[in-house]
């Protein structure tokens, strides 16, 4: 293929891509001096606070907040919901108040006057014979013929049940925002936010709505640090837009961030997912049918059916049907690789199951029904092998079971994902200065993914710098746009933005100084800090000097992304492996060690690319194993809305773990995909499956607790 | 499961305060006469100090980072509201709020305590050190160091909380061993995932901090 001028450079060439770079805003974050949406105190700020419904499902028949506008110290109160309005999950918002203490705003709330009728409500979806009207049929696929495939007298069938639990994204930043009306109608705020570039236009369209004339070019947003976002942060919601009309009728900056039991009920949810799932194969492991019948809620809107079956798409006969269930729960949102970790908990679980009926090493089994995931067989193969070496799975694997006298029996599980990836829209403002030096400005935002980092590496790469001689701007939008971080597209997007806009910038620099140094401005390149002819490195130019021939002049370029030259491509694989003990007396599940072999194309930054896969990881242990919005029948409330009973999984929790980033030739001409999502797919399948091999039954939902285990062995396995 | 491991400073100190809980358990029986801190103030008796204090504002210092800081403050204000809220000093985070996640790490007399389990009044009298006060001439502290070489750290939120965590208990174990490291430092919870940076990165500094010697 011909080079193309933004191509990325050659291996041998990369000085900086695809080396262990430490992130560059690491000493802030460390030092405690990052500043994240919850740190920011501004002169005069009041403190933001809101009344929730304590009902699932209730109607307002009475509100007065006389007593609470009449508190000393209050200076703003909105009513968000009124009487007549009906509430369909408990946590809801329905007045808001500001205040000149958290305390003072507290105070307020407890002298609302609020009643409520109590309507009946539904919040617990796993027994569907309960729902009712909750659920209705969403849709389902057919292909081949399902039913002659599941006849065929040479097949082996498994059927069993599997499922996940819902979850919370419990970022340890809260929801929330500062507002600020720096103007009768300029505004400011500080969302802690995964879009940071999509804010002032989703904020200004509800203020107009309310009345309130403000345009989307005066609200300026600013997040220089989010503290989690996983999928929960793209918008304003509703508490962010109030916290602005506070503010306005405050005439004050007001900080609202939501307190913790509220971020766990209502700012974040993943739904839940159950299946009845019947799978064949022919005695040769060949998988040929596929049926499954799944169910699941995301709160008041039901949810829509994972990609089943999950990577194994080939599977000739398949048959899906599912249903959608509502709850009186707080609405879901996007959680890291939406639907992805439920289809690979039903998914790998059936097909395990299925291979330990035909007597089958899964190893074996998940290696010769690759082909049935047409896109990436190979890479799966090869990813197979390396994760399989990595837990040493010829010397530790044994068939289901462990045939040990001990109480504690170790076994081991596999899963594979897939994930796209491809690089968001994004713009990057490249300026060069004649005194030297170099800004790179977009609204991007920094998850903790490693962002300012890859930016980073991609500029000082390009303009041949080292990487402090580059300031890189991101988190306001004072900068050019670029999209949100969700769906692993952020560094696809920012890298190709990034390096586009150097390549430009660095064109017309070279033109600059081309005719001082006689040199042809396409013979120039730019390495080492300097500006040297292709060919003879004595005619060269240090980044300074040939800066100063900019004279009064700032090259000032805006890269973009999608734009000239594939930079970035979509699709990749992953294989983890899960080795657990399981106690059969107590039901504990401990984690020995866990292995991720894990492509994503050309790896920017390999330090932070492994810390993106040993995070997966760790996420996948905690739902794996602890986490569980667990809803209570009776009051229709979140019994564990708080962070000792929605447990996280600690630092003594997780094992050994291993990171392989497949990379190098076949992975690197693809150019850069993102990983934010694919690692984190697989574990809750993978330490499924592993217990499942330990035990000899399959535990059929997630988390994995002890009383669960304990279940399963009552009713068969090796205890 | 190996979590929900009690820093054991940290159960020392419970041993000798009022929780903030029991504390304002005692206040909703107590609003309207005035709090009695009896309890509390016997942890950190101030010379002359009535016996009641509040509801309304009352006066403390606050000693951090080796300066007094002259504060008027609720008695229901926790020391983490009063250091974020009112000395601006954000680097210890709210996250639970109730003394689960240790993201409000702080160093009380030379242990860790979690700053929203106490109250500003208790702390009177008290020796404070935040994450703010590690750094010396601009130079960051080994353990931050360390965080930042084997990137323990990702959104950054537990950041703070984890390095003044890993600093006091390496001031207590200068020569951790890694079974040291997962049950000492049970006491803070990380969303993103950061644990194989921190263990690395405790033993890392404490090697530094001892000149390369430790047995880790």
């Amino acid at each position: 293929m011909p080079k193309c001028k933004y191509d990325w450079p050659e291996a041998g060439e990369r000085k900086l891509i695809g080396k262990r770079i430490s992130r560059i805003d690491g000493p802030a974050k460390s030092s405690g001096k990052a500043k994240y949406t919850y740190d920011v105190n501004l002169p005069g700020m009041l403190y933001g606070k809101i009344l929730r419904s304590p009902y699932a499902h209730a109607k307002i028949t009475a509100l007065d907040t006389s007593a609470a506008e009449s508190t000393p110290g209050v200076k703003a109160v909105r009513k968000i919901q009124d009487v007549g309005k009906e509430i369909q999950w408990a946590g809801d918002e329905i007045v808001a108040v500001a205040a000149e203490s958290e305390d003072i705003a507290r105070d307020a709330l407890k002298k609302i006057k609020i009643e409520f009728e109590q309507l009946p409500h539904f919040v617990n979806e796993e027994d569907l014979s309960k729902a009712g009207e909750h659920a209705k049929a969403a849709g389902g696929e057919k292909a081949g013929d399902p039913d002659k495939a599941f006849s065929d007298p040479d097949v082996v069938i498994s059927d069993g049940y599997y499922g996940i639990a819902t979850i919370t994204h419990c970022c340890l930043e809260s929801h929330g925002s500062v507002a600020e009306w720096t103007g009768p109608d300029t505004l400011k705020t500080y969302f802690s936010t995964q879009n940071v570039s999509g804010i002032p236009g989703e904020v200004g369209e509800a203020l107009r709505q309310a009345n309130i004339d403000v345009k989307n070019n005066n609200i300026e947003n600013i997040c220089q640090y989010v503290g989690g976002g996983f999928g929960s942060k793209f918008g304003a919601d509703r508490w962010g837009i109030e916290n602005a009309r506070l503010a306005k009728i405050a005439g004050k900056p007001v900080k609202l961030l939501l307190e913790r039991d509220m971020e766990l009920e209502v700012a974040g949810a993943r739904p839940s997912s159950y299946a009845k799932i019947k799978v064949a194969a022919k005695k040769d492991g060949t998988i040929v049918a596929w049926q499954s019948d799944s169910w699941g809620t995301g709160g008041p809107a039901g949810t829509g059916m994972p990609p089943l079956p999950y990577v194994f798409t080939g599977i000739p006969n398949k048959v899906t049907r599912h249903t959608s269930v509502s709850t009186n729960t707080g609405p879901a949102r996007a959680w890291r690789a939406p639907n992805h970790p439920q289809a690979a908990v039903l998914t790998m679980g059936a097909l395990e199951d299925l291979a330990a009926k035909l007597n089958m090493d899964p190893l074996e089994f998940f290696s010769k029904n690759a082909d049935l995931a047409p896109e990436r067989a190979d890479v799966y193969r090869q990813e197979l092998r390396k994760a399989a070496e990595l837990i040493d799975w010829e010397k530790n694997w044994h068939p289901r079971g462990h045939p040990t006298p001990s109480s504690i029996k170790r076994g081991l599980g596999i899963s594979l994902h897939t994930w796209g990836g491809r690089g968001h829209n994004s713009n990057c403002n490249v300026n060069i200065h004649p005194d030297g030096s170099v800004e790179v400005n977009l609204a991007s935002q920094d998850l903790g993914t490693g962002t300012r980092t890859v930016i980073n590496i991609v500029a000082a790469e390009t303009l041949g710098l080292p990487l402090e001689a580059i300031a890189v701007n991101i988190g306001d939008t004072k900068y050019p746009s670029s999209g949100p971080s969700g769906g692993s597209t952020t560094v696809g997007g920012v890298s190709a933005s990034t390096r586009r806009g150097c390549v430009d910038a660095l064109d017309q620099l070279f033109a600059a100084v081309a005719p001082g140094l006689g040199v042809p401005a396409d013979q120039l390149i730019a390495a080492g800090g300097k500006i040297q002819a292709k060919d003879d490195s004595s005619k060269s130019l240090t980044w300074k000097q040939a800066c100063a021939k900019l004279g009064l002049k700032t090259i000032q370029v805006t890269g973009k992304n999608p734009g000239p030259c594939s930079l970035g491509s979509s699709g990749v694989g992953g294989v983890e492996i899960a080795d657990v003990s399981v106690d059969t007396e107590t039901g504990i599940v401990k984690i020995n060690k866990m292995v991720c072999a894990q492509d994503c194309g050309l790896v920017i930054d390999v330090k932070t690319a492994e810390s993106q896969c040993y995070g997966a990881l760790i996420m996948g242990i905690t739902y794996a194993l602890f986490e569980q919005k667990i809803m209570d029948d009776v009051t229709g409330r979140m019994l564990n809305p708080n962070m000792e009973f929605y447990k996280l999984a600690g630092i003594g929790d997780i094992g050994e773990l291993v990171v392989h980033m497949m990379t190098g030739p076949g992975f690197d001409e693809r150019g850069t995909i993102g990983l934010g999502e694919p690692p984190v797919i697989s574990p809750g399948a993978a330490i499924s499956n592993a217990v499942a091999n330990a035990i000899g039954v399959r535990v059929p939902t997630l988390p994995i607790t002890p009383e669960k285990v304990l279940a399963a062995l009552e009713k068969g396995g090796v205890a | 499961m190996k979590r929900k491991k009690q820093k054991p400073t940290e159960a020392a100190s419970r041993k000798e305060s009022l929780t903030r809980r029991d504390f304002l358990k005692g206040a909703s029986a107590a609003v309207s006469s005035g709090l009695l801190i009896t309890e509390a103030r016997a942890a950190s008796p101030p010379a002359g100090s009535d016996a009641v204090a509040g509801p309304g504002p009352v006066s403390i210092t606050l000693r951090v980072n080796g300066k007094p800081h002259k504060l008027n403050l609720e008695p229901r204000v926790t020391l983490l509201d009063a250091l974020r809220n009112h000395l601006d000093l954000t680097g210890a985070k709210k996250v639970c709020d109730r003394g689960v996640c240790g993201a409000c790490t702080v160093i009380m007399d030379g242990k860790p305590v979690y700053a929203c389990n106490l109250l500003a009044i208790q702390a009177e009298g008290h020796d404070i050190g935040t994450i703010e006060g590690l750094s010396q001439d601009g130079k960051l502290h080994p353990v931050m160091a360390a965080f930042v070489e084997n990137d323990a750290q990702q959104c950054g939120f537990c950041t703070p909380g984890f390095v003044v965590a890993c600093k006091a208990f390496l001031d207590k174990h200068p020569n951790p061993t890694f079974d040291d490291v997962e049950e000492g430092l049970g006491g803070n919870l990380c969303r993103c995932g950061t644990y194989v940076g921190v263990r690395q990165a405790v033993l890392d500094a404490a090697k530094s901090m001892k000149g390369g010697k430790a047995n880790a």
